[in-house]
């Protein structure tokens, strides 16, 4: 069991080092990297942020008891927090104890 | 002028304060649950060290736990941290000529080091960012590793309930998110994101819609890009 473990964890650790180190190995010849890739690099970490998010959503249950009300809620007052102090300490730390409050002690 | 390795790990010590913040509460997080499944601070620090992946390690225990096949362990990080590609594809001139650097800088490219040395400071020399991004990276892993480590020793004496507090990386994702709204006037990437997502997550479900949704923006991207006819 032990053993099995340590494995899972060396193919979680290679596969996430691969995956790092390949699109600076597949782009390491060219002098210039290509316009649409240099595009990408511009515009993608704003869409894979709102995937992020919604990934952390994902296991949702909208049409059962308490529809979602927790994860909603607590999303909110992140939100409302980061626009109010923008400070990102305060955010989390604030969202996730609302979160933790509302799972152990409301729903 | 060349700045003294001080000055660097200072300036690199200030930016890095959220995620010190960020990733003490998220290791900790970590460390809790992972010491709770049955496995110890060697386990956390084994992992923190060579995983060093925040969303990943949460799902990692859940692999462990539930005795996941080696090709289940693959196939899920793939999906789940595909994401990186993303970002090595923005650092890849940023990072050109790092030298010894590179190699760690690249193996510790998280979200949270990527929000930080994507935002090129212009009026330094190139020698000065690539040091000052090394060390920013080598800081905020030596936060993660400090936060599973506490929260591993702590997970066995902690007299309250840990439940929800895997909502911090959820909250992290969600404060970067409307930082990055706040920054710019285009949302239109923001909004690709999240709306293929949610269609993807409805169609193909919560446990293989990264990879559709991925595809999905990509193609967005690209269909937007032609309509604005923008040439980088």
């Amino acid at each position: 069991m032990n053993l099995h473990s340590a494995l899972i964890v060396a193919v979680v650790a290679l596969v996430t080092i691969a995956l790092r180190f390949l699109p600076f190995v597949i782009f390491s010849g060219n002098k210039t990297t290509p316009p649409f890739v240099a595009y990408l690099g511009r515009v993608l970490p704003y869409a894979i942020m709102g995937m992020l998010v919604v990934y952390c959503l994902r296991n949702i249950q909208l049409f059962s008891a308490p529809h979602g009300a927790p994860e909603f809620i607590a999303c909110a007052a992140v939100v409302l927090l980061h626009l109010w102090k923008r400070n990102t300490l305060i955010s989390i730390v604030g969202g996730t104890a609302c979160y933790m409050l509302l799972v152990q002690l409301v729903f | 002028m060349q700045k003294s390795l001080k000055q660097t790990l200072r300036e690199a010590f200030v930016a890095t304060t959220p995620v010190l913040a960020g990733y003490i509460v998220l290791g900790m997080g970590f460390g809790i649950l992972l010491s709770a499944r049955g496995y110890g601070p060697g386990w956390a620090l084994a992992m923190s060290g060579l995983i060093y992946a925040g969303s990943m390690q949460y799902l990692a225990i859940d692999l462990l736990t539930g005795g996941a096949s080696l090709i289940t362990a693959a196939l899920t990080t793939l999906m789940v941290n595909a994401r990186h590609l993303f970002y090595g594809i923005s650092m890849i001139d940023a990072y050109k000529g790092m030298g010894k650097k590179k190699p760690y800088a690249i193996f510790a490219l998280t979200d949270e080091t990527y929000s930080l040395v994507c935002q090129d400071d212009q009026h330094l020399d190139r020698d000065a960012r690539h040091r000052y991004a090394f060390w920013v990276s080598l800081l905020d892993q030596c936060y993660w590793v400090a936060g599973s480590m506490i929260g591993s020793l702590l997970g066995q004496i902690i007299p309250f309930s840990v439940e929800g507090v895997d909502f911090a990386l959820t909250a992290l994702f969600v404060t970067v998110f409307v930082e990055q709204w706040l920054s710019t006037k285009d949302h239109a990437s923001a909004l690709i994101g999240v709306i293929a997502s949610v269609i993807c997550l409805v169609i193909f479900g919560a446990d293989s819609f990264l990879i559709p949704s991925m595809a999905a923006i990509l193609i967005a991207l690209s269909i937007l890009r032609a309509v604005r006819k923008e040439t980088a």
